[in-house]
């Protein structure tokens, strides 16, 4: 009797349909959705029925926490190393190209600027411990020179304590946007410059009412308010954070 | 990774050998499916939306323009809507009225709240806009003739509504936000955030008092 064979059946299956699938929905990906900008904060926006999608360039970013810290963001590199140049012209602070470079490099920025501060390696040892002890905050605030020479661990732990001033003694804010709208203005862009404020829902409408009253100081009276699509809009970004 | 399969058909000379190349895709899916993953934590589909506003000029601005060239307020259009502490909204229409506290009238963000409202006393434009919406939707006009079109309705009409949205320091962000939200659903032309007057203060105190502070002025004989 001959033995009954057991027919050896190759496992391999063919995966070229699955490659198909797969590379078209990461097309799909890489063409619809845009990189999520690392914030210091995160914001939730408030819903509405606006439809108007946001201009990619030329355009500043107002971040703004629910407990009143102000962030910006420009989406050039070569603008901010401009706007920094400016304002530490008019502050006196003297910036390292290095420090000039890493400050481009940041993706928000929100620390108010400090005259004559030191960026020395026992002051930045003193700021290391003051953030691990939660002591940094707006009213003990790092500047910018000293921000610098953080290291990046650091830099995002103590950036959402920090924010840029806008009280009146001390409103660096309004030199901030002036700034920026005045480099806009000189290299031609200043019409389709656009300021976009983003806020917590959550934030106080006083918070709100003091930076629309310094924009308003500055003549900029159009400017857009980053809202989520009401009805779960942004229910889809909140549960992937 | 890629095998190439023999099949010997028959050792008859002259004919080519059949070969077959398979290649083993599953590296490639395997980095596939990496990539998606990395694009769907690291990226976001919805762009966010935003919202346009024009603020009124300074004040130092607004005495450049002439006078005719002001928007006058009428009183019988105007709405004043008061944004209060823990999503409390109240509204009054045209003058405050000091002496009945019942002028004051409670609504809220809701669909029955603002918007019954101000689409009851804007109907003349939302139905127009209404109207090119259709038009828009059947495709008789273009994007940019809608929003030309739109545009003209809502200055030509004289009657629609004047909302002043006032917001006091305990509203938040959102409370603006959707208020703002409303003027754009119920398509109203004009509209403008404002502080909160010492008259709005003393209409909603009296409110909250059921009338005490206006029996006390007219006690007085303050209140005019």
């Amino acid at each position: 009797m001959p033995k009954v064979k057991v027919k050896r059946k190759s496992t391999f299956i063919d995966m070229t349909a699955m490659s198909d699938v797969t590379v078209l929905l990461l097309t799909f990906f890489m063409l619809t959705s845009t990189f999520i900008k690392k914030e210091p904060v995160q914001v939730s926006t408030p819903g509405s029925v606006s439809e108007i999608k946001i201009p990619e360039t030329d355009i500043m970013q107002i971040l703004i926490d629910p407990k009143g810290h102000i962030f910006m963001s420009l989406d050039k590199q070569t603008d901010k190393i401009e706007v920094l140049k400016k304002i530490s012209e008019k502050y006196g602070v003297e910036f390292t190209p290095k420090e000039i470079k890493d400050f481009s490099l940041l993706p928000t920025f929100g620390m108010p600027v400090i005259r004559g501060e030191n960026a020395d390696k026992a002051t930045v040892e003193k700021a290391i411990t003051l953030i691990n002890q939660n002591k940094i905050n707006e009213k003990n605030p790092i500047g910018v020179k000293l921000f610098m020479a953080l290291p990046t661990e650091m830099q995002d732990k103590v950036l959402k304590h920090l924010g840029i001033p806008n009280d009146s003694l001390n409103n660096q804010f309004k030199d901030w946007v002036g700034m920026t709208r005045h480099l806009m203005d000189s290299t031609n862009r200043g019409d389709n410059f656009k300021i976009a404020i983003k806020a917590d829902a959550m934030t106080p409408y006083p918070v709100i009412k003091q930076v629309m009253s310094d924009l308003r100081d500055l003549r900029e009276n159009r400017y857009n308010l980053i809202t989520s699509l009401k009805g779960g809009g942004s229910s889809f970004e909140e549960s992937k954070h | 990774m890629a095998e190439v399969q023999q099949k010997d058909s028959g050792n008859k000379k002259g004919q080519q050998k059949k070969q077959t190349i398979r290649v083993d895709f599953t590296p490639m899916v395997d980095m596939n499916m990496l990539l998606i993953t990395f694009f769907m934590f690291c990226t976001s589909l919805s762009k966010p939306q935003t919202m346009e506003i024009a603020m009124p000029p300074k004040k130092e601005d607004m005495d450049k323009i002439k006078q005719e060239d002001m928007p006058q307020l009428d009183k019988e259009r105007a709405i004043t809507l008061i944004l209060d502490a823990g999503n409390a909204a109240f509204y009054y229409l045209g003058l405050p009225d000091y002496k009945n506290p019942q002028s004051l009238k409670v609504t809220d963000y809701s669909p029955e709240g603002i918007r019954k409202l101000l689409l009851g006393k804007n109907v003349e434009i939302v139905t127009q806009i209404n109207e090119l919406k259709e038009k828009l939707k059947s495709k008789q006009i273009t994007q940019d003739e809608f929003k030309k079109q739109s545009a003209e309705i809502k200055k030509d009409v004289k009657n629609s509504p004047m909302v002043m949205i006032k917001p006091t320091d305990g509203a938040s962000y959102k409370n603006l936000v959707d208020a703002l939200d409303e003027m754009q659903i119920c398509d109203i032309a004009r509209y403008a955030i404002m502080d909160t007057t010492e008259m709005d203060r003393f209409v909603m105190q009296n409110w909250a008092s059921k009338g005490a502070l206006s029996a006390a002025a007219a006690k007085e004989g303050t209140l005019k």
